[in-house]
């Protein structure tokens, strides 16, 4: 059947055209934080960073909008990498010992990120250690020497390879084995043990012959390698664990596992020296942990930096993350909430500077970026322009607010501007300022807003490839929780000792979980917003340039009205503050409603025209005037047979032991899935064997097959009662001929409720309405016969457009609405689209999803493309995100498909449900609990990165071919993207 | 009075019938003309004329050549009990308020012998409860079978009808492979089956599905290449009106049909569709087919009522197209075999009148009530 329709519509070149034309599908650009970094990188020249994952993802940063995104083939972590200076270069180590090198070419106008070259070190067999040439087994380092003509690997047997560059050609003759630097080391100290993996090497800036080696026993050496024999050897006897080559060439630091460093004369003393000059264990004298990295930097002012990660007193501060600044006699204990991943200085990287003279420090972290100004005294956090860490506190929500006006922008900014600590006006600005953004500035603005565990919201400027915080709304304030202040008490009674400093803002611990953000609405017209929580919470805010001490009125709406014989369960309602409470400039609160019973706020809406506030939870919903502060209705949408929903979350352990055994056969489902996947990767061999694998597999695959009940959804299933989505219009519910505003409410069970809204009209020129009460009727109730949830509801006028928002068309915003009739509402159900007419409601056409494909609707939205061919026209579409993470257009209101592209995983189910859609068809979802994916389903309106760095080509026509085939392996990870993005007409 | 039963038993041999018609304890006799039986509407009237009944409201059985009391209710049956009266054309009279619908359709030889005594003294005791048949009309589908004449002789697409919520739909479905020939040889493919049937259930008292059919579509749309949640979303989703076309596990129940005949439903024989223009479709439209489906609208008054049709231009030809057949969950009876003789029926069932005939030939086998 469906086969049918598409062949119909595809039977029209024209339709097709068109649609090209409207629609595509683009992965774009990841916002936030790199999950699960593993390296990091800092080419000085260019001033570009980069970092590493976990999963292979590599992502290059520079100015604010400079971003390249790249991915090794294979899932491996990356755990080195290195950029050859000035070249645009980044060689990357992965654990599993390959080497690969990136370049950023230049494509059509903006420049790419794509692998070039590849080396996989071949482990041979039976020539391991004494026997034969040593064996390239496992890479512990790398180095560029030779002004980047050369790769260093240093080896876990002790062994140190070099590499041609940039061709990652193995030079076999070279390899420096560890028996040849022994022969320069005296025989007391060699006493038969073997100088262990290489641990660390380091170049020379002004003599590129040279190179510092540093064995895990504790030996270093200075390897002349021109003459191919040790300059100097200094006889460490603790175990080594980094380096620092000082900028003049005479001092070395090293670190070691005993969390001391020691300092070394390059230029005074006897060849082998013996003794550091300075051995000293910053946090002893007990047992401390071992210092992981160390830097040295030397200052115009004679001084110099020690900067070094670790070292914390094994037994009272084992646990903490720390990097240590030390200058003269100021020492700073920077203490992390997450793990330290590794640090770089950004300081001068001219050759003929006598000195480093470090501007800032970046400190790589498991969940964020800190950069800190060192040039200003007190040594200042630097705000970072992008890499926001979205899950400071972990998202429950996201909405996004389209075409932000310019003045409620400004007042936003503003508003963040007072909240965060002003920098100082000598402050470094963001030292990570590499290539050029050449995307044009946004048209428009778009906010995306991030509702959090711990009761704030956040504001995103997401009109650029760059997600910049704006202002943060915090919610906690308003209510008694346990946990208050206790932390700071004890922080301040602890020793000065080691000088701790909190730094960065990833704090994932929630004071109380009933404080939690689940639903948030934003008037862009009036600055009202709801933000809805966890306990039953529905706030209503109100934007305010000036802070300001008021009391908030607090009313609580009972949804269970009379319904006897329910007892709640779950958890207790937050019991606000009392009395005037001092508001920061931004958003305040005004009113508070209470959901009794306090469960979980499952929908909002906002109508600010009206001065209403709309709310549901799993047990009916609410009106709320919040200018009279005085409830309008309430309605309880509970079955009588559904007992789950008012036991509330506590009593749910059946459910829970369910839901337990559904995520394990997930988890085992997924796993076979993603075996399929690594196999189709692979060579053929593999399959063969697979293959046979699978022959053998049926067989106890059949003992415990997986079931599937089929049978229809009846009245009474439990949480029936959850209210889903809530919607205002303005629009004809009784009679054709007038028309009016309504609410409109749908239900977990496939109903929907229909209220008439009595609201008295203010006066022409008067913002505010009159003192009246407002009156709701219930005007219609739908009982849709599949009773699947119904999750969108929107009003479509005459021309079968949606109706804009509150304000929208009264300020001259958008084109106001036909409103002569002939309107229809749009019923989006988790499985079936329907138009209806209005005032009659019978049903106009439909779309059945979930009988056709088997799909269930998780999110939908209205969304207007426009076309890349012609300026002026557009069409509204139906977005929508199923379940098995396709997105899905259909036209509105024939409801007929459009066009359908995968784009999240299906076993990814966090997000798929994180996905929130824009108005001008773009969308975003979590990929990571810190990355938020976005995406673009229109042909026009694409938000990416287009950039480039200013490099001089020098193997310009070399490359071009031999890049062709890496770039082939690096599309077909975003297969569906270059598919696409052939179409796309620029 | 007389004098009817007189002509009739006159000319018995002339093309009329005699007619004995028994209200209460009334007997009238009259005679009919064998080759002009007229309609149903006639027939009634005459009835209520001659037994001076004008406005009661009565139900007509016949006993049929096998003493089955059998109803009366249309042209249809009305013809058929005409054409097969030999010598005598027995009615038998009841008021519909006290009536006893035990009373028809029997099939068993003790009932048989039983089956006037049952309508002379219908508080009799009987000793094995017999199954109450009400009227056609007051029947409705359940499951059938359809587009025989369209699918593979391997395949049946069965339609479940599931009204209320009375009986569970009762059945289970799960993962397996199953083998395909294709260019490249046999070939395992993964396949949806059917794991388990409910007892009770509506697919189970079908008969129709069974433990290890596989699963190709869901109305009308292949499974092929999806997975088992999403068949079991598109199941449910179809609840309401189910199509499933499977494989039967038990290939030897088959519909065996002529090489011949094995096109479209033209040519399969003689009940052909000569009148009627080849207008139906030979796949349904699962569009057009949720007419059981409409969702329900309460006005703000509380009167509930069925969305209406916007453009109701939407043919039921669907019920011309199919059998229904309708057993009660007590009597699992339907003996795979049956399934050969029905579904050559489906093949030419676009006509009303000769669905009927073939209906009664059934009765006449195995005794299985259909209605359409």
């Amino acid at each position: 059947m469906m086969k049918f329709r598409f062949r119909r519509q595809g039977a029209d070149p024209q339709r097709e055209k068109l649609k090209q034309e409207l629609f595509a599908f683009n992965k774009t650009v990841e916002h936030g934080f790199p999950n699960q970094p593993s390296a990091l990188a800092f080419d000085p020249e260019l001033r570009i960073m980069a970092i590493g994952t976990r999963t292979g993802a590599v992502k290059i940063y520079g100015a604010p909008g400079v971003e390249f995104t790249g991915l090794h083939r294979d899932t491996a972590t990356v755990t080195q990498m290195l950029f050859l200076p000035g070249q645009g270069c980044l060689l990357t180590l992965l654990d599993d010992s390959s080497l690969h090198l990136w370049e950023i070419v230049p494509r059509n106008c903006c420049a790419r990120l794509e692998e070039a070259h590849s080396f996989q070190p071949t482990s041979r067999p039976g020539s391991d250690g004494a026997s034969g040439p040593p064996c390239l087994a496992r890479v512990t380092v790398v180095l560029l020497v030779a002004e980047g003509s050369m790769a260093a690997l240093g080896t876990e047997s002790g062994s140190i390879f070099f590499l041609d560059m940039p061709t990652l050609k193995l030079l076999e003759g070279q390899t420096l084995s560890p028996d040849e630097v022994l022969q320069s080391v005296p025989g007391d100290y060699r006493c038969g043990k073997a100088l262990g993996p290489v641990e660390a090497l380091q170049g020379h800036l002004r003599d590129p012959t040279k190179m510092l080696i540093g064995y895990s026993r504790g030996l270093l050496v200075i390897w002349n390698l021109a003459a191919q024999c040790a300059h100097r050897v200094f006889l460490g006897n603790q175990q080594l664990e980094s380096l620092c080559w000082e900028r003049s060439g005479g001092t070395l630091v090293s670190s070691h596992s005993d969390g001391s460093y020691a300092v070394w004369s390059a230029d005074t003393g006897g060849s082998p020296a013996v003794q550091p000059t300075i051995a000293t264990m910053p946090y002893g004298p007990f047992p401390c942990k071992a210092i992981n990295k160390i830097l040295w930097r030397s200052c115009v002012s004679g001084d110099h930096f020690i900067i070094f990660s670790g070292g914390m007193p094994r037994a009272s501060y084992g646990d903490r993350h720390c990097v240590s600044v030390l200058r003269a006699e100021t020492l700073v204990t920077l203490d992390f909430t997450s793990r330290i991943i590794d640090f770089f200085t950004v300081h001068s990287s001219q050759l003929e500077d006598e000195f480093d003279e470090p501007q800032a420090l970046a400190v790589l972290l498991e969940e964020e970026l800190v950069v800190l100004d060192l040039q200003t005294p007190g040594w200042p956090a630097l705000p970072a322009p992008y890499l926001a860490p979205l899950h400071s506190s972990a998202i429950t929500c996201s909405a996004h607010v389209a075409n932000v006006p310019a003045k409620l922008w400004a007042r936003l900014v503003s508003a963040g501007e007072q909240q965060s600590p002003q920098p100082a006006p000598t402050a470094l600005s963001w030292p990570i300022t590499g290539g050029r953004n050449l995307a044009q500035e946004p048209l428009q603005r778009g906010l995306l807003l991030t509702g959090h565990e711990d009761g704030t919201v956040r504001f995103w400027d997401a009109s650029g490839v760059a997600l910049r915080l704006l202002y943060k709304l915090s919610t906690a304030s308003l209510f008694q929780t346990d946990c208050d202040h206790s932390d700071s008490l004890a922080q301040a009674a602890e020793d000065d000792w080691p000088p701790f400093r909190k730094v960065g803002c990833f704090d994932p611990y929630s004071d109380d979980p009933r404080l939690g953000v689940q639903k948030v609405a934003l008037c862009k017209y009036t600055a009202h917003m709801v933000v809805a929580g966890t306990a039953g919470q529905v706030l209503v805010l109100e934007l305010s340039d000036m802070p300001s001490e008021q009391v908030v009125s607090v009313a609580s709406v009972d949804l269970l009205q009379d319904r006897e014989g329910f007892t709640w369960k779950g958890h207790e309602r937050l019991s606000p503050r009392t009395g005037p409470l001092p508001w920061p400039a931004g958003f305040q609160p005004r009113v508070l409603v209470q959901c009794l019973p306090p469960a979980a706020v499952t929908a909002v809406t906002l109508h600010a025209e009206w001065s209403l506030v709309a709310f549901g939870t799993s047990h009916g919903f609410g009106l709320f005037d919040y200018q009279r502060k005085s409830p309008v209705l309430s309605r309880c949408t509970l079955h009588p047979n559904d007992s789950l929903a008012m036991e509330g979350p506590l009593s749910r352990v059946k459910s829970l032991k369910k839901s337990l055994r559904q995520s394990f056969r997930r988890i085992r489902k997924s796993r076979v899935s993603g075996k399929k996947r690594t196999v189709i990767a692979n060579s053929k061999l593999q399959e063969a064997n697979a293959q046979l694998a699978e022959q053998a597999c049926p067989h106890d695959m059949e003992v415990t097959p997986v079931q599937r009940r089929i049978e229809p959804r009846s009245a009474d299933d439990s949480l029936s009662g959850v209210v889903r989505c809530l919607y205002f219009a303005d629009t004809f519910l009784r009679d054709a001929t007038h028309h009016g505003p309504t609410m409109w409410a749908g239900t977990n069970s496939g109903s929907v409720f229909a209220y008439a809204l009595e609201v008295p009209v203010a006066t022409a020129g008067g913002e505010k309405r009159p003192e009246r009460a407002v009156e709701a009727v219930l005007g219609k109730e739908v009982q849709l016969m599949h009773r699947a949830p119904v999750v969108a509801i929107a009003v479509l006028d005459g021309r079968g457009r949606p109706l804009p928002e509150p304000y929208e068309a009264s300020r001259d915003l958008a084109q106001a609405p036909d409103m002569q009739g002939g309107h229809a509402v749009l019923i989006a159900s988790e499985e079936q689209f329907k138009v209806f007419t209005l005032p009659k409601v019978s049903a106009k056409t439909k779309f059945k999803l979930t009988a056709h494909e088997g799909c269930r609707v998780r999110k939908v939205a209205l969304a207007t493309f426009a076309s890349v061919a012609c300026e002026d026209y557009t069409e509204t579409g139906l977005a929508c995100l199923t379940n098995l993470g396709d997105v899905h257009i259909f036209s509105v209101p024939g409801l007929r498909p459009q066009v359908h592209y995968p784009c999240i995983r299906k076993e990814d189910i966090s997000g798929i449900a994180s996905c929130v859609f824009t108005r001008h068809g773009q969308g975003f979802y979590l990929i990571s609990p810190s990355e938020f994916e976005r995406f673009s389903l229109s042909a026009r309106n694409i938000t990416e990165p287009l950039c480039s760095l200013d490099i001089s080509w020098p193997h310009d026509t070399a490359h071009t071919s031999s890049s062709e085939e890496s770039e082939k392996s690096l599309r077909t990870v975003a297969e569906e993207e270059a598919r696409t993005r052939t179409i796309l007409i620029r | 009075m007389n004098r009817s039963h007189r002509h009739g038993a006159g000319s018995g041999c002339l093309g009329t019938m005699e007619v004995k018609s028994k209200f209460g304890a009334e007997f009238r006799r009259f005679s009919l003309e064998r080759s002009k039986p007229g309609k149903f509407e006639e027939f009634y009237g005459l009835l209520q004329h001659v037994h001076k009944i004008p406005n009661v409201e009565v139900l007509v059985g016949y006993a049929d050549i096998h003493g089955d009391l059998l109803p009366i209710n249309n042209d249809d049956n009305y013809h058929k009990a005409v054409s097969t009266a030999n010598p005598l054309l027995r009615i038998f009279i009841q008021k519909k308020e006290e009536a006893d619908y035990s009373a028809f359709g029997t099939d068993t030889l003790i009932k048989k012998k039983n089956v006037l005594t049952n309508v002379l003294r219908p508080d009799n005791h009987r000793k094995k409860p017999h199954i109450v048949i009400s009227m056609p009309q007051d029947f409705r589908p359940v499951s059938s079978i359809i587009d025989v004449d369209i699918l593979p002789e391997t395949h049946r697409r069965v339609r479940l009808y599931k009204y209320g919520t009375e009986k569970p739909l009762g059945f289970y479905i799960r993962d397996g492979s199953s083998v395909r020939v294709t260019p490249h040889g046999l070939e395992k493919v993964p396949g949806i089956f059917i794991s388990r049937l409910v007892p009770g259930g509506l697919a189970q008292s079908t008969g129709l599905l069974a433990v290890n059919d596989e699963v190709l579509e869901v109305n009308g749309i292949e499974v092929s290449g999806k997975s088992l949640d999403q068949v079991t979303d598109m199941m449910i989703a179809n609840s309401r009106n189910l199509i499933i076309t499977v494989r039967p596990a038990n290939q030897r129940n088959n519909v065996v049909r002529n090489s011949r005949t094995s096109g479209s439903s033209g040519q399969s024989t003689d009940n052909s569709l000569l009148g009627y223009p080849q207008q139906i479709e030979p796949s349904f439209e699962p569009e057009d087919e949720d007419s059981d489906e409409d969702d329900i609208i309460i006005e703000g008054n509380g009167v509930p009522r069925q969305i209406p049709k916007a453009d109701p231009n939407t043919e039921s030809l669907e019920s011309l197209t199919q059998i229904e057949l309708n057993f009660e969950s007590g009597q699992n009876g339907f003996i795979p075999s049956n399934e050969v003789s029905f579904a050559p029926i489906a093949s030419g069932t676009n006509t009303e009148f000769e669905m009927c005939d073939a209906d009664q030939k059934l009765l006449e086998e195995d005794g299985t009530i259909i209605t359409l």
